[in-house]
């Protein structure tokens, strides 16, 4: 069996925090134990609420943070030993904020050129026609070549950043919230965008988000993240269709509907988010979880699979033997 | 055809950015009244030989303390008079604003290469290259400049080479400070994690991602450390451990003539003056630039 293009194996990351001059520090455990992998040519969506480690795998698997333990494999190799170069031509990132991820004193097509001087591909000409048919293929405009980022709309800042994304050929992109920043009427443009590209160039995405609608349009499998963990993982359909972790099924409770009058849906979990410091005992979710047992209390759920879908939870372990 | 009309016609429009620029720089009373005053008195030191009506360093004794060309004894043949020496006053204080300059100039440079990539590296690395960076920072500000410079130039001597190394060596506190803030707010932004990404190495992220971001304030301190640098070296003159006579410095000019201020007040009201002009103008300027650079100002 060929081994997936990229793969997570029990990788934990945690991070000190300091809580004061005098006080001891304490340990974050931002990303803890977290398996996933990335087949060619899938869209992966990652979903879970603000705090709940995505932005860590993310900057993991682009190689900008190491992990404590575990293993981060691209085609079975580790990407520890692997050039960061090479890495980078391979992997590359859409960032959620197009108003910082540019920088803000070079041009338009210096940004989508830096890769390329980088990697030393090129002379001059060719770079500049590679930057201009990488340009279109994104949708940007050549006049827009020697503009500031400052002059371009929130839009055209993503497709600038897609566009340096891209410039390298590389075959997997990870998108962390390529959409939140901007407007709902550019959102679907940036969206439709990544899709064509995808079945053009045949690339593989990551996508990192917490709108999930974005995430059932875009993604052919979903993982749900809670405190640090995978909770569920399952196909697209069968996710959105027939949840089975209680978190999933809050999550999709949660969406707002367009109808007006029916005012914020109850995801029954409460605001509280809890402390990352301090996770609970047992199963993360216990405290808000509706459906908690005794035992979630004390031990963790073990994780089930079954047809590619994995679970973990207790209901789901008694229900599944 | 529309189309192409309406194109053509938005680039008559709408100006270029190099445009909008030369109208903002153009607009900014403050900045261009000192650039004025910077280019003449940079003139005047580079064409000193040329402008200068006598020889410097030319003593002429019966022609001491001649009042300047308005005072009813003065003459057109020493235009600002003479000092106590007999040397013409004019001349002096033209070849005198190219030893504030330079002075200024490579004090404000030394200490800007010292300060700025100390404070590349604490802001960019953080943790322990921080932590001694800061250390530095701080056991350099607990150093008094005035009596640290004045033990120096009185152990080593005072010359124009020492004063410039001794207020390089110690004016980079402000660029360190500034610059490490800077660098540590710019280095998370996104556009470094995406130029690590693409396998950038830390010193092109360094130089070309985030020095070019953070330059604004670099110039500006610059120009500050530039006229504190002049107002020192006018300072150590003054006390006799600057540069040493008979140098032409303004400094000096204002410590020599102190002995006869009260029967002939212009020998230290002159390069007083002057001092007073070029510090005005370098501030002005660095006002200016700090304007002319704020993103909120642009277009």
């Amino acid at each position: 069996m060929t081994p997936p293009l990229l793969e997570m194996r029990d990788v934990t990351r945690s991070f000190e925090v300091s809580a004061g001059l005098l006080r001891r520090r304490r340990t974050l455990r931002a990303v803890n134990g977290v398996s996933l992998r990335l087949e060619k040519g899938e869209v992966l969506g990652l979903v879970g609420e603000s705090g709940c480690g995505k932005s860590t795998i993310a900057k993991m698997l682009l190689g900008l943070l190491p992990p404590q333990s575990g293993a981060i494999l691209l085609e079975g190799r580790s990407l520890a030993a692997l050039d960061r170069k090479a890495v980078a031509r391979r992997i590359q990132p859409v960032f959620q904020d197009p108003y910082s991820s540019l920088n803000p004193r070079k041009t338009v097509g210096a940004i989508i050129a830096l890769p390329l001087r980088v990697h030393g591909i090129g002379d001059r000409r060719e770079r500049r026609a590679r930057v201009f048919a990488m340009m279109d293929r994104v949708g940007l405009a050549p006049r827009l070549h020697a503009s500031f980022p400052s002059q371009l709309s929130g839009g055209q800042r993503q497709r600038v950043a897609i566009a340096r994304a891209l410039i390298t050929a590389p075959e997997i992109l990870i998108c962390d919230e390529p959409t939140s920043a901007l407007d709902v009427s550019v959102q679907s443009q940036i969206l439709n965008l990544l899709q064509d590209l995808r079945r053009e160039l045949g690339l593989t995405y990551l996508l990192i988000s917490h709108n999930l609608a974005v995430v059932e349009h875009m993604a052919t499998r979903v993982a749900v993240m809670y405190l640090g963990r995978i909770v569920e993982e399952a196909a697209s359909e069968t996710l959105f269709g027939r949840p089975r972790h209680p978190y999933t099924e809050a999550l999709l409770a949660s969406v707002l509907t367009p109808e007006p009058g029916l005012g914020l849906p109850d995801t029954g979990l409460g605001a509280a988010f809890p402390n990352p410091l301090e996770p609970p005992s047992g199963c993360a979710f216990h405290p808000r979880c509706p459906k908690a047992m005794p035992l979630c209390r004390g031990t963790p759920p073990p994780a089930r699979s079954k047809d590619g879908a994995r679970v973990e939870c207790h209901l789901c372990a008694a229900a599944v033997p | 055809m529309t189309v192409e009309t309406f194109s053509g016609a938005e680039r008559i429009l709408e100006p270029s950015a190099g445009a909008l620029l030369r109208r903002r720089v153009f607009g900014h009373a403050g900045f261009m009244i000192g650039a004025a005053i910077i280019l003449a008195i940079l003139a005047a030191a580079l064409l000193a030989p040329w402008l200068a009506p006598h020889d410097p360093y030319a003593q002429d004794l019966t022609r001491r303390l001649v009042p300047p060309v308005w005072d009813a004894k003065g003459s057109w043949l020493d235009p600002l008079g003479t000092d106590q020496l007999g040397r013409d006053y004019l001349s002096r204080l033209l070849f005198g604003a190219r030893i504030s300059l330079l002075i200024g100039f490579s004090a404000a440079l030394i200490s800007g290469l010292i300060g700025t990539g100390l404070g590349l590296c604490a802001g960019y690395f953080g943790g322990r290259v921080d932590m001694v960076a800061s250390f530095v920072v701080t056991t350099r500000l607990a150093m008094p400049v005035v009596l640290v410079a004045l033990a120096v130039v009185a152990l080593a001597g005072g010359s124009l080479h020492i004063v410039v190394a001794v207020l390089g060596l110690l004016l980079w506190d402000r660029f360190a400070v500034v610059t490490r803030a800077a660098t540590h707010q710019v280095r998370q932004l996104d556009y470094v994690a995406a130029a690590r990404a693409t396998g950038c190495s830390t010193a092109r992220i360094i130089l070309a991602e985030i020095l070019p971001n953070i330059m604004n304030a670099l110039i500006v301190i610059a120009t500050i450390e530039m006229a504190n640098a002049i107002l020192l070296d006018a300072a150590l003159s003054f006390l006799g451990l600057g540069v040493q006579p008979p140098l032409p410095d303004w400094g000096l000019m204002v410590a020599e003539g102190k002995e006869y201020m009260f029967f002939s007040p212009w020998v230290i009201a002159i390069p007083g003056l002057a001092l007073f002009t070029l510090v005005l103008a370098i501030n002005l300027v660095g006002d200016g630039l700090r304007d002319l650079a704020a993103p909120e100002n642009r277009n």
